[in-house]
């Protein structure tokens, strides 16, 4: 019974100490010194959130970037409900979602040889992947620019902004943020 | 791809690196010596004992020991249970959430206790940040500290000389939380918030989506909901505590859990760091290091020999991908542009070698084989670096065989440590080592004949057996990683899970204790020259076949039914056409 006690009032007290005064320490180094990542790091505009620049949105009008496949449900990009598709390496239903997808790429670029990333047909593990590779971006900027009627330059240099390489050449992969992208291309007035 | 190596080659120095002076540091702390932290949290630590009205001092044998541990695992559950229950009344709530539904209550509370971090809910949809902080984020560092606990006993045992005292469960509880964890934990969580991981109170933020989009029933979706919370002080001990508990549904795969290179390379290290530390720690407090240099070698061992084919596997695709036409690019399916195929399966093999259960990528959709080792090492018993403590009093206990069955083969009585294995040590390292295994396996087979393991797979073909297999691993070897297509929020899997992790933490905790006792009052005898020095090439090698030859015939009959078939069948259609 003694140690049933002090096992009450063990967990209580490391439940101040890890569980409140902890999360508040962080919070608070937080508030201070990095607030706009701790808030989520938000896209703001006019008041307005359009998004945050780490959770990617779903895409499939021909003018803008397109970022990967969603498995979340019941809406793809479903930021309240991470998801992947969850499909195992053999499962026919993946081999159909795949080549779907290869698909309606090639069609919207108008381009039946148009050449595949498998990057860009597989979907992430959270459904939200807010970043393609740069070459599943290269193979979009032919499509976005005759779509918007801008020059294919230009939509390059919109993805080279968005551009971002592995710290240190190690860590991590270059990636392309697609909202970034897609909300820059909006700026230039051009298709919209 | 050759950076993709690289990467790996700097992770594994870097951990080995870091692992020596930490594991000293860890050593100096749970022997009560004072640290250079000890002027700045010496306080806490003597108020911690004080509000729980505990004596550090007093010397505690094995059962004292055990009984601490279990009162201490069935009060944290009560609390824990309790709160996700009430969480509906209870205060930051900012998004209302309501009570979780009992049966994945009373799993999520197991599993948090026994450092499982199974998680059959969405946590973005279920927790709300009290839950998250009080209920869950506490397990996260207590269930950590009570695995250090029992590997600091087991080594006092192993070091005493016919006596019982095993040092003292909440001296060492506390001092691991104190001086390990806080400290570590506060570090990586500001670091991870400098990488875009939130820590808010807000709600739920609503954003516009720049185009429309659709849901299932073809209406139109124009707002994105995204959450947010307190997520970087809960990741920073889930992925140091080997927990791996996440905050959102898709773990460190979800962006702002994880959000880019640098916070993935951290969040991996933290992974591993404490338990290889703590094989230096181990040498430490046994007086001897090449005793913990050696179990650091063949846990480094067995993680290479695992995590090479792992990456290899993935950076060869999948046949699902194959049969799309997409060669030659990697198995992208599941896993996250910004880390990458090669990080994705160092995580992978990490997570699951480690008995942390996070991820950064979905396991369900790994290739075959890069599903099928990530499998053997939870099967393996957790012990190639395994969690926070248990890995390593795990591996302590093949040693312990490993010496019994070198000595059966030259018939002489096998010692570990200058203690003699006797058949009561026997026993006990039998029934740690057979457990979980056991556990997995008839808790698979129950789930089958009820009828319960159909409804519950996503996948066809024997892709849907490796989810049920994998999942039931999982919980018995107190992992927590899934194949997450597997439906396992329901009833009969969260009931059954609850007891499976239950019992094989607490189950194998009280075998090593009763090891630890048992040893502690034997007397030291010199080494003489039928003695097996434990220290040597000859004997990491003799760990190594051990640890995989009893992994492998407890589970190869299930694993050929499930990763194997699958990994075979393309073959076996190629070959047949």
């Amino acid at each position: 019974m003694n140690t049933l006690l002090q096992s009450l009032r063990a967990t209580l007290a490391l439940t101040v100490v890890c569980g409140v005064l902890y999360p508040l320490t962080v919070m608070g180094v937080a508030q201070v010194a990095f607030p706009r990542q701790a808030a989520g790091s938000l896209i703001v505009t006019d008041g307005q959130a359009m998004g945050s620049e780490l959770v990617g949105q779903p895409f499939s009008d021909p003018r803008y970037l397109w970022g990967r496949p969603s498995g979340t449900s019941p809406s793809p990009y479903n930021a309240a409900a991470s998801s992947g598709r969850n499909l195992g390496p053999t499962n026919p239903a993946l081999t159909e979602a795949l080549a779907a997808q290869a698909t309606a790429l090639r069609e919207a670029a108008a381009d039946p040889a148009l050449p595949i990333p498998a990057l860009l047909v597989t979907a992430s593990g959270s459904g939200l992947d807010p970043h393609v590779s740069p070459e599943a971006a290269a193979v979009q900027v032919p499509r976005i620019a005759a779509a918007r009627g801008l020059d294919e330059g230009q939509v390059r240099e919109a993805v080279a902004r968005a551009t971002t390489p592995p710290a240190l050449g190690l860590l991590g992969e270059p990636v392309v943020n697609v909202l970034q992208v897609n909300l820059a291309l909006d700026a230039t007035g051009a298709g919209r | 791809m050759t950076s993709g190596w690289a990467f790996i080659a700097l992770y594994v120095a870097v951990l080995i690196g870091a692992a020596i002076p930490l594991g000293r540091f860890i050593a100096r702390v749970l022997e009560g010596e004072r640290t250079v932290l000890h002027p700045v949290l010496g306080w806490l630590e003597r108020a911690l004992y004080r509000v729980s009205g505990v004596d550090p001092e007093a010397p505690m044998g094995w059962a004292a020991y055990a009984k601490t541990l279990l009162a201490l695992g069935v009060v944290s559950v009560a609390i824990v249970f309790a709160v996700l229950l009430l969480q509906g009344s209870l205060p930051l709530n900012p998004d209302q959430l309501p009570g979780v539904e009992w049966t994945s209550a009373l799993n999520t509370a197991v599993s948090f206790v026994t450092n499982t971090n199974w998680q059959g809910y969405a946590g973005e949809t279920t927790m709300s940040h009290f839950s998250q902080m009080v209920a869950l984020g506490v397990q996260n560092f207590v269930s950590a500290a009570v695995g250090i606990a029992v590997m600091a006993a087991l080594a006092r045992g192993l070091r005493q000389r016919q006596a019982d005292d095993l040092g003292n469960a909440w001296a060492d509880i506390v001092r691991g939380t104190v001086y390990v964890l806080l400290p570590l934990s506060l570090v990586l969580a500001v670091a991870l918030v400098a990488n875009g991981v939130p820590q808010t109170f807000s709600p739920t933020v609503e954003a516009r989506l720049l185009q429309p989009t659709q849901d299932a029933d073809g209406a139109e979706v124009t707002a994105q909901r995204i959450p947010l919370g307190p997520v970087a002080s809960q990741v920073a001990i889930k992925q140091l505590g080997t927990n791996g508990g996440g905050f959102y549904n898709t773990n460190s795969a979800h962006p702002l859990e994880n959000p880019n290179g640098v916070s993935n390379a951290l969040q991996c290290l933290a992974i591993l760091l404490i338990p290889a530390a703590l094989c230096v720690t181990f040498g430490e407090l046994v007086r001897d290091r090449r005793q913990g240099g050696a179990l650091l070698t063949a846990m480094a061992l067995l993680f290479v020999l695992f995590l090479v084919p792992t990456v290899v596997s993935e950076q060869a695709g999948s046949p699902a991908l194959a049969a799309a036409g997409l060669t030659g690019q990697g198995n992208w399916e599941g896993k996250e542009a910004r880390f990458g195929i090669e990080a994705s399966a160092l995580w992978a093999t990490a997570t699951t070698a480690a008995s942390n259960g996070s991820v950064n990528a979905m396991h369900d959709s790994l290739t075959p084989l890069g599903g099928f080792f990530p499998l053997v090492l939870m099967q393996l018993g957790e012990v190639v670096f395994g969690g926070v403590g248990s890995g390593l009093y795990g591996m302590i206990v093949f040693a312990v065989v490993a010496v019994f069955v070198a000595g059966l083969m030259v018939g002489r009585t096998p010692e570990y440590l200058g203690k003699k294995v006797e058949a009561f040590d026997m026993k006990m390292a039998s029934i740690a080592v057979l457990v979980p295994s056991a556990l997995a396996l008839v808790g698979l087979a129950v789930a089958i004949f009820a009828g319960q393991a159909r409804p519950s797979m996503s996948n066809p073909g024997a892709h849907g057996f490796s989810q049920l297999l994998y999942n039931y691993s999982s919980m018995a070897a107190n992992n927590g990683s899934a194949f997450a297509g597997f439906s396992a929020n329901v009833p009969f899997h969260n009931l059954s899970g609850a007891v499976i992790m239950g019992i094989a933490r607490y189950g194998v905790i009280v075998a090593i204790l009763a090891l630890a006792g048992s040893l502690a009052c034997k007397k030291v005898t010199p080494p003489g020259a039928g003695t097996l020095p434990t220290h040597t090439p000859l004997f990491v090698g003799l760990l190594c076949a051990v640890v995989l030859t009893i992994g492998a015939l407890t589970f190869v009959p299930a694993l050929a039914l499930g990763p194997l078939a699958e990994h075979f069948q393309p073959v076996a259609a190629e070959v047949a056409r």
